[in-house]
């Protein structure tokens, strides 16, 4: 049981891109603007020109619904959108469209590891609704001349997912992120790699005090960054009698604090209302079928693993925490020795991965195929293998190549043996030792073996060779 | 009724900078309308629902594909200030 | 005044050339100030285009004015609003790319008040529009230019829009004949916003022929409206001069207290024409009429509250001094906008904001749906309903400008209609002092047919329609 000793209260907005879709969520703006200049993607509708009228994207509508399903909502028998009336120029309506009451699904929830175990974490309600545009400032906000504002971003179908507020440690809501992206991911509606696709406000509140809302969170790091930040913040200003005011908080992301933004534009009203240009949705009727089609995800593909493969559940839960790395495996493990593999892309090549900030797709599963078969066919030995990822993933190659130009192939038996005779021969100490009963003294032998054999000999068949010519 | 501090902060809400004497001209002629509007009360609308909409229509939708977007010429042609294809705000703050 | 049939006989025998050069002659001289915009050079190219090329639209060469509400590529957009200086739209209306298909001429942006905001083209930044029957006089509103052109001969065909009464309003105050269709008919694509829910483009002619020619050219869905419904028609054809057991539904409370007698006089005369035609009449009651102008004005203005906060100055339109971003929205949209427009974006914000909503935004909604329902009921015992489109002719210039609640009356009869969605003609039923009055001719929801064809007898077997201004 998780004490929770500072009665930390975290609660989660996450927006999420539709980036995979191939167009806006009211006009048929392109969505693949991401290497494009600035307001090269705009329409009348998206730029907000008089004039110009929004028309729903069916299919963002589509994988709303396959959002809401896979976080166990429940999607609403009619849902509608609303107005949501505030100023800012990355707005170029004056509002942005959104759900507010009848939003399209709600009432579901997810299960992440927590500080103490398995942990439920409620969803509140997983609505649609569009993007704004992006600013650029010089410098920081607070010291720029001006605004530049680029609205190539402006109008993306935008899912925002609201969690009950059950995190009760920065780590639980990094963990929440993790677990949401790698489900999203799953459902292949969103690149979280893209810029932007993804982006978090926290609402964080300590026992004794009311709650911050820390906007300008891009990152998963940033959000526990900003949320520790924010529960030393406020202990200190109970600490000192203060109060914590309810109140709108900035993510510094470079000097990983928090700012007030406290100021006039403070005083909301939205305002909502029905978007009187858009009719409503009726679209509960869409979900059983949607719910057919939608692909296994994270926990049942975990399970799935070990009883497919007979793999340990650590291996399988690693596997299946990036979908990338779960398609990975298994197409290796249709080839290849699952057990075995499992090994290797858990142990060796997640760590070698990540120790270089890289992703799965930096490796060919060609490559993977290629090691396992030079280990299981005892070519190589295991620290071969393991060279051998670490070079294909600093310099590239081939497997084969790299065995080559390293000699990194295992040598014959008869070439152990005679180093293993020439050690013995050289050592007699060593010999005499290892006869007098100390066992230590066959690992100088085992060594010299190794350094006749320029490391390309097993270890352990090489000890076995000792020992037989000692026995 | 509305006072002139109320109208302030309306004026606020709607981004319209509202000089001491506009708030003066404006204020009585606001109330006079409001209390036009004070007609509504006496509408008995016990159990009636809302018509946001004038048609009962529901499900309006666009395929997922894509057309021509204005090029980044049209799409700055009208804004008083831009740079570097970015259109030009003030400064937030 | 020259009929389209007319128009594409001259312009066969002329050319569209000639005639899109009198109608602009027409308009530069001209006191009546119909036009914010004249699209001189860009009509007179495609006049010659047409002529060169030929075209077989049924709008072939024909010249239109615009109300400046609606999108025109490349043609200065205002709204009558300096908040909207510079702007040239980069995209056309759907209606005007209509028109365009259809070989009709853009001669001119009407003249309209802010933002289609008023009764009387006054609260145009541009001034105001003044009557073709008597320039002293207002020429109605919010589609004043629009009406005062084809009144005063100035174009044969226009276009408005009416969200509470404003293409029906400078109808009856101009004499001519102007269409609001059922919600959803024309598509809104490209027509500035002023209350979404509420607003429908329509057509102005001098016949009922002429509106219904321009009406085909311009209906029809168009996936770009969500509000845009999907429906073959063809009201041309309904044109029939025939009314033998219409069924005529007569709303006693659009008679009420404040109806001028000679207005009254006319619209019963013109029913008691239409009973000799083989009609029949009948008494309604429409029991929420009384509830319906403020229901009215608290769904524009608070949907209008939202719809005018796209003009903040960064992307088009007028833009002040920088300070910091809210400062300069606040005072951009200080400098740009007029006091009427000012009036309702601050009553509709309240009626929307925390605390009032319910009040008012909401109970104004269920009001709405009271006033539907007494149109359904209505039609159960008649086919369509007459009854006046203003309560007055004419009104003087400067007369209800600075009372808002006076101007906002005169649109008691007109605002039940849009409130419902259904279609309402107003047609020229008789004079008073000179003025013209109006009466309009109200159907069910989709039925143009229905009030076409009853106006179109009404002009056929009447000659009011055929009556002009002086000096027109
Ligand atoms: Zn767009």
């Amino acid at each position: 049981m998780y004490e929770n000793p500072d009665g930390v209260m975290i609660g989660l907005e996450v927006h999420v891109q539709l980036n995979k879709l191939k167009t806006k969520v009211f006009c048929g703006c392109s969505t693949d603007y991401h290497n494009d200049p600035p307001n090269s993607h705009v329409c009348p509708v998206c730029l907000g020109l008089p004039g110009s009228l929004p028309v729903i994207n069916r299919k963002a509508v589509e994988a709303a619904i396959k959002i809401g399903l896979a976080l166990n909502c429940k999607v609403e028998e009619h849902t509608q959108f609303y107005r949501k009336n505030y100023y800012y120029p990355d707005l170029p309506k004056g509002f942005q469209i959104t759900q507010y009451d009848f939003p399209i699904s709600s009432g579901g929830y997810i299960m992440i590891e927590g500080e103490d175990g398995e942990h439920r974490v409620g969803i509140t309600r997983a609505h649609m609704e569009e993007d704004p545009g992006r600013l650029v400032h010089e410098g920081t906000i607070d010291k720029s001349k001006y605004t530049l504002i680029d609205y190539n971003r402006s109008g993306m179908a935008l899912i925002e997912i609201v969690s009950d507020p059950d995190m009760r440690s920065p780590k639980e809501a990094r963990r929440y992120l993790d677990k949401l992206r790698n489900i999203l991911e799953y459902l292949d509606i969103f690149d979280g790699d893209l810029e932007g696709a993804l982006r978090v406000d926290a609402n964080i509140s300590i026992m004794g005090g009311q709650r911050a809302e820390i906007k300008n969170i891009s990152s998963h790091k940033g959000a526990e960054r900003a949320l520790l930040f924010e529960i030393v913040r406020q202990k200190n200003v109970l600490r000192r009698g203060g109060v914590v005011v309810q109140e709108t908080r900035h993510f510094d992301e470079a000097r990983e604090i928090t700012l007030s933004m406290r100021s006039k534009e403070e005083a909301h009203d939205y305002r909502y209302f029905p978007e009187p240009d858009l009719v409503p949705l009726k679209i509960s009727g869409w979900a059983p079928a949607i719910k057919e089609m939608l692909p296994e995800l994270p926990d049942a593909r975990r399970m799935r693993f070990v009883e497919q493969y007979g793999i340990m559940d650590d291996h399988a839960k690693a596997l299946t925490s990036e979908r990338k790395v779960a398609i990975f495996y298994e197409e290796v493990a249709k080839i290849a020795d699952p057990k075995i593999s499992a090994v290797w892309i858990c142990d060796v090549l997640k760590g070698e991965l990540n120790y270089r900030d890289l992703t799965i797709e930096a490796f060919r599963k060609e490559d993977m195929l290629s090691v396992i078969e030079l280990l299981m066919s005892k070519k190589i030995t295991e620290d071969g293998a393991v060279d051998i990822i670490r070079t294909l993933l600093d310099k590239g190659g081939s497997p084969e190549e790299i065995v080559k130009e390293k000699g990194l192939l295992k040598v014959e038996g008869d070439i152990v043996s005679t180093a293993a005779e020439e050690a013995i021969k050289e050592n007699p100490v060593a010999v005499s030792d290892f006869k007098a009963g100390k066992e230590k003294a066959l690992n100088s032998l085992v060594g010299s073996v190794m350094k006749k054999t320029k490391g390309r000999a097993d270890a352990r068949a090489a000890r076995e060779i000792l020992l037989g010519k000692l026995g | 009724m509305i006072t002139k501090k109320d109208l302030e902060h309306i004026g606020w809400l709607s981004r319209l900078e509202l000089s001491e004497e506009d708030r003066e001209k404006y204020t009585p002629k606001l109330n006079s309308v409001l209390d036009y509007f004070g007609e509504l009360d006496k509408a008995d609308t016990g159990g009636v629902e809302p018509s946001y909409h004038v048609m009962p229509m529901s499900n309006v939708f666009r395929e997922d594909v894509p057309i021509a977007s204005l090029s980044q010429e049209e799409a700055l042609s009208n804004a008083p200030k831009n740079q570097d294809g970015f259109i030009k705000a003030p400064r937030m703050m | 005044m020259a009929s389209i049939n007319e128009l594409i006989e001259r312009i066969h025998a002329d050319s569209s050339e000639e005639i899109v050069t009198e109608y602009l002659e027409k308009i530069e001289k001209s006191k009546l100030n119909a036009f914010i915009t004249v699209a001189k050079e860009s009509a007179l190219l495609r006049a010659k285009e047409i002529d060169s090329q030929g075209h077989d639209g049924p709008l072939a060469g024909i010249p239109i004015a615009i109300k400046d509400n609606i999108s025109t590529k490349g043609i200065a957009t205002t709204c009558a609003s300096k908040i909207l200086t510079g702007y040239i739209p980069p995209y056309d209306a759907h209606v005007i790319e209509k028109l365009k298909e259809a070989g009709a001429i853009i001669i001119g942006k009407a003249n309209m008040d802010e933002f289609a905001m008023g009764s009387s083209t006054e609260t145009s930044f541009y001034g105001p529009t003044l009557n073709p029957w008597d320039t002293t006089r207002v020429p109605g509103g919010s589609s004043g230019g629009s009406a005062a052109a084809v009144a005063g001969g100035e174009a044969p065909l226009s276009l408005g829009s009416d969200t509470g009464g404003s293409v029906r309003c400078p109808a009856s105050f101009c004499g001519v004949v102007g269409l609001k269709p059922t919600y959803g008919v024309i598509s809104r694509y490209g027509l500035i916003s002023y209350a979404n829910s509420l607003e429908q483009i329509g057509p102005f002619a001098t016949s009922v022929r002429d509106v219904a020619t321009l009406f085909d050219v311009i209906s029809g869905h168009d996936p770009r409206d969500s509000t845009s419904v999907d429906r073959e028609t063809n009201y041309s054809s309904a044109l029939i001069n025939d009314v033998k057991g219409l069924k005529i539904g007569v709303p006693e409370e659009y008679f009420a207290e404040g109806t001028d007698k000679n207005v009254e006089k006319s619209v019963r005369d013109a029913i008691n024409t239409l009973e000799e035609l083989g009609a029949t009449s009948v008494e309604v009651k429409m029991p929420h009429t009384k509830y319906a102008l403020s229901a009215y004005y608290v769904i524009a203005m608070s949907e209008a509250s939202s719809n005018l906060a796209r003009f903040d100055g960064m992307r088009y339109g007028l833009r002040t001094e920088d300070s910091d971003w809210h400062t300069t929205f606040s005072q951009v949209r200080a400098a740009g906008f007029g006091d009427e427009v000012k009036r309702r974006i601050l009553l509709g914000t309240y009626a929307l904001s925390a605390g009032y909503h319910d009040k008012y935004y909401l109970k104004a909604l269920k009001i709405r749906t009271l006033i539907k329902q007494d149109f359904e009921r209505a039609f159960r015992d008649a086919d369509v309903l007459i009854a006046p489109t203003m309560p007055y002719p004419a009104f003087k210039l400067g007369e209800k400008i600075d009372d808002p609640i006076s101007l906002y009356l005169a649109d008691v009869d007109t605002v039940p209609i849009n409130l419902a969605g259904v279609p309402s003609i107003s047609l020229p039923c008789g004079f008073s002092g000179g003025l013209p009055i109006g009466m309009q001719v109200i159907g069910k929801h989709f039925d143009e047919a229905a009030i076409l064809r009853t106006a179109f007898a009404f002009e056929e077997n009447t000659d009011f329609h055929t009556r002009q201004p002086e000096g027109s």
